[in-house]
């Protein structure tokens, strides 16, 4: 076929496919250049949940509303757990919301290559889309029950002060530990399938270590220190602080938890950037 | 815009550079399935043992658990060329267009890809049954690497394509298979890029369906696209390319015009002549069932390459079957050599049979297919075996196991020196009456 050929566009990309050094990392730029994908992934995962599901956005509220009126009462009543101040229902809603958005992130994140082996194993596209679209998807479900929060403030009488705009931080803290931990799980995964039996133990316990039944306070001042490397304790103390003043957060505490964040998204970005290349021949 | 042609730099001319590309996988580990932290530890364990004690010999063995899937594999493709890929399952042919595709990566060697490569690896990927037609087109236009504004101007053409506008919000869980299809290719073959891939999307769907994407894939050659188009349908390899790599053990073996390609694929090549062992490494790994000897057998009961036009042979398959397999049937596939299908006939095709072997126990077997004398034309011939049970799964497939070839002598009409057109020549009854005289 040498019939009429035009010269090729100055533009023409020219990819050089070859095997990839040892320690390449995750390819933000190939990830950035493929945005729409992460939107219409996201956008799948929370069309999905809410298609055939017989309350649909309901489920967003329902969920944190019915385990913050349990805990309330076992906690909050019966045991008598204190809340540096603030009514119980505000104090363990408060908290059951970053935490649902981490652990509907990291759960499904962390299954989310061996869920969708049908596109990895099929198409190219930066792998790190995979796990990232639940954990962004998760953000819709945390929207919804957000608004609740502002109802039951309004009813407790409970005010927020210029802290308020501290939240962005815990939030986007939040991402970046589902991001971290999800982009472990997913890529180990892929190699060891036990690490899907493992995940949601691993929040369970995660779920006791971090304050949200109880305030960190109770933690005895020598286990401070260690009690922070989970960043959970960050990002639930950070909401409460931010949203009505909860107790005040100490700042070497808080740079501990947020460099563990930060220390598994970069370990998780490499770990993930390494092994993505053989997803395709494993998963 | 100065508008070269024949252009002078043959850099510029070229789509796709193949250099010494290889893929290694490791057996057991990765092509066996996955494995379990306990097995990661322990091999981490063996590794730090046999550094502990040089004598061990973990490393031979670590050594013997690769494969390579694709060796040594160099070619160039030009702009606008349309070749074909052509070798039997596990000769290293959708390795090669993974790679390409940028599914996987390679061992050594590399390729440098000139423009947008689309794939075509399989269609439908990432549609999801709970959405629309509609969400499945910008969701698989996505994945598909196709920006949202491209989707959006092509939105009618695609739907038009797949004629299912008064479907398009509609779950596509409620979609025939065939509209499902449709849709599919549809989204796939309007991604319009420099490079297409395609792999085997023909072999699904119906006659009017293929007649169609194979349209289609033909406009897209003839706007200056290269397309690089893998099937086992031999026919419409010879229709949609002119040149063809035939693949076989990860190496490329040939690479010539689509015709002297294809026939020697299917007959001198790689078909083996008269009988046809299946060695262990060719066998399918899992599965209840597992192919030993195809042979084709003369009215004396020998392996005969040649076979007479108008004496009565046989084909004999056998196999074994590790566990019981219900609804079994074993068939072949009769092919001409230039890869025009002749028949499909299973062994229980008479339903009487069929009633009498509802499950087939654990054992040997053999399935032998008697063939009529006064039937097939002269010249070559393929057999294909297939082993399935009907809309549950298919066990073994070889498209293209053996070649055997049909003297004319004596057939019905070789009293004249003449070809006959088409692949048998039976000897039907005729009668002759005057009607008036």
């Amino acid at each position: 076929m040498t019939a009429e050929i035009g010269p090729i566009p100055v533009a023409t990309p020219v990819t050089v496919i070859r095997a990839s050094r040892r320690w390449s990392g995750l390819d933000l730029k190939e990830l950035w250049r493929y945005r729409e994908l992460v939107y219409f992934l996201t956008w799948r995962d929370v069309k999905v949940r809410y298609k055939q599901s017989l309350l649909g956005a309901g489920w967003a509220i329902l969920q944190p509303l019915l385990t913050m009126i349990v805990f309330t009462i076992f906690f909050g009543r019966f045991l008598g757990v204190p809340t540096d101040g603030s009514p119980y229902p505000v104090f363990s809603y408060t908290a059951l919301l970053p935490w649902q958005l981490f652990e509907g992130g990291v759960s499904k994140a962390g299954t989310s290559l061996v869920a969708g082996r049908s596109l990895v194993t099929k198409v190219y596209f930066p792998r790190a889309a995979i796990p990232l679209a639940p954990i962004l998807a998760g953000l819709l479900d945390f929207g919804v029950a957000f608004l609740v929060l502002v109802g039951m403030m309004i009813f407790y009488g409970v005010r927020p002060g210029v802290a308020i705009f501290s939240l962005p931080v815990f939030l986007i803290l939040n991402l970046a530990f589902s991001m971290g931990l999800g982009l472990w799980l997913a890529a180990l995964n892929v190699t060891y399938r036990d690490i899907g039996y493992v995940i949601p133990f691993l929040l369970r316990l995660l779920f006791f270590l971090s304050p949200i039944t109880y305030p960190a306070s109770v933690v005895p001042a020598a286990l401070q220190p260690l009690y922070w490397l989970n960043p959970m304790v960050l990002v639930v103390e950070g909401f409460r602080w931010a949203l009505y003043g909860g107790s005040e957060i100490a700042i070497g505490l808080a740079l501990i938890s947020a460099g563990m964040a930060v220390l598994l998204l970069l370990t998780g970005m490499v770990i993930f950037g390494r092994m993505e290349r053989t997803f395709a021949d494993t998963v | 815009m100065t508008r070269q042609l024949h252009s002078p730099s043959i850099e510029s001319e070229l789509a796709i550079q193949v250099e010494d590309l290889g893929k290694r996988y490791q057996l057991g580990e990765t092509l066996g399935g996955y494995g379990t932290l306990r097995d990661a530890l322990a091999r981490t364990a063996g590794r730090a043992r046999s550094k502990l004690s040089p004598n061990s010999g973990a490393p031979a063995e670590h050594q013997a658990a690769t494969i390579w899937a694709l060796r040594h594999v160099s070619f160039n493709v030009h702009r606008g060329q349309v070749l074909g890929i052509i070798g039997r399952n596990g000769a290293g042919k959708s390795t090669l267009l993974k790679l390409l595709a940028r599914v996987t990566e390679p061992t050594e060697g590399q390729a440098r890809v000139m423009g947008r490569v689309g794939s075509l690896l399989e269609v439908g990927t990432g549609f999801h049954p709970e959405l629309s037609g509609r969400e499945n087109i910008y969701l698989n236009g996505a994945i598909l690497g196709m920006p949202r504004r491209e989707i959006q101007t092509k939105f009618d053409e695609i739907v038009g394509f797949a004629e299912i506008s008064e479907f398009i919000d509609t779950p596509v869980k409620r979609y025939s298979s065939g509209m499902y299809l449709r849709l599919a290719f549809s989204v796939a073959a309007h991604l319009d890029p420099e490079i297409l891939v395609v792999d085997e999307v023909l072999a699904v769907g119906d006659a009017e369906f293929q007649r169609k994407c194979l349209g289609k894939m033909g406009d897209v050659a003839r706007q200056g696209r290269t397309i690089l188009f893998v099937s086992h349908n031999m026919s419409a390899i010879q229709r949609l390319t002119e040149e063809c790599l035939v693949i076989d053990r990860g190496n490329v073996v040939l690479r010539a015009r689509s015709e002297e390609a294809v026939d020697f694929y299917l007959t001198a090549g790689l078909s083996q002549h008269g009988v046809k062992r299946w060695e262990a490494e060719t066998k399918p790994a899992a599965g209840p069932f597992s192919p030993m000897v195809l042979q084709v057998l003369g009215p004396e009961g020998r392996p005969a390459d040649r076979v007479s036009a108008v004496m009565p042979f046989r084909v004999e398959f056998e196999y074994s079957l590790r566990e019981a397999v219900s609804g079994l049937r074993v068939g072949i596939y009769l092919t001409t050599s230039k890869g025009e299908p002749v028949f499909t006939s299973f062994d229980t095709d008479d339903p009487e049979r069929f009633v009498q072997l509802p499950a087939r126990p654990a054992g040997r077997y053999r399935s032998t297919c008697q063939i009529p004398g006064t039937f097939l034309n002269e010249g070559r011939f393929v057999v294909g075996v297939n082993a399935s049970s009907f809309r549950i799964r298919s066990y073994f497939t070889d498209e293209y196991a053996l070649s055997f070839q049909v003297d004319g002598t004596g057939a019905p009409g070789t009293h004249w020196p003449e070809a006959r057109s088409g692949p048998v020549r039976p000897g039907l009854t005729w009668s002759v009456e005057r009607l008036e005289p």
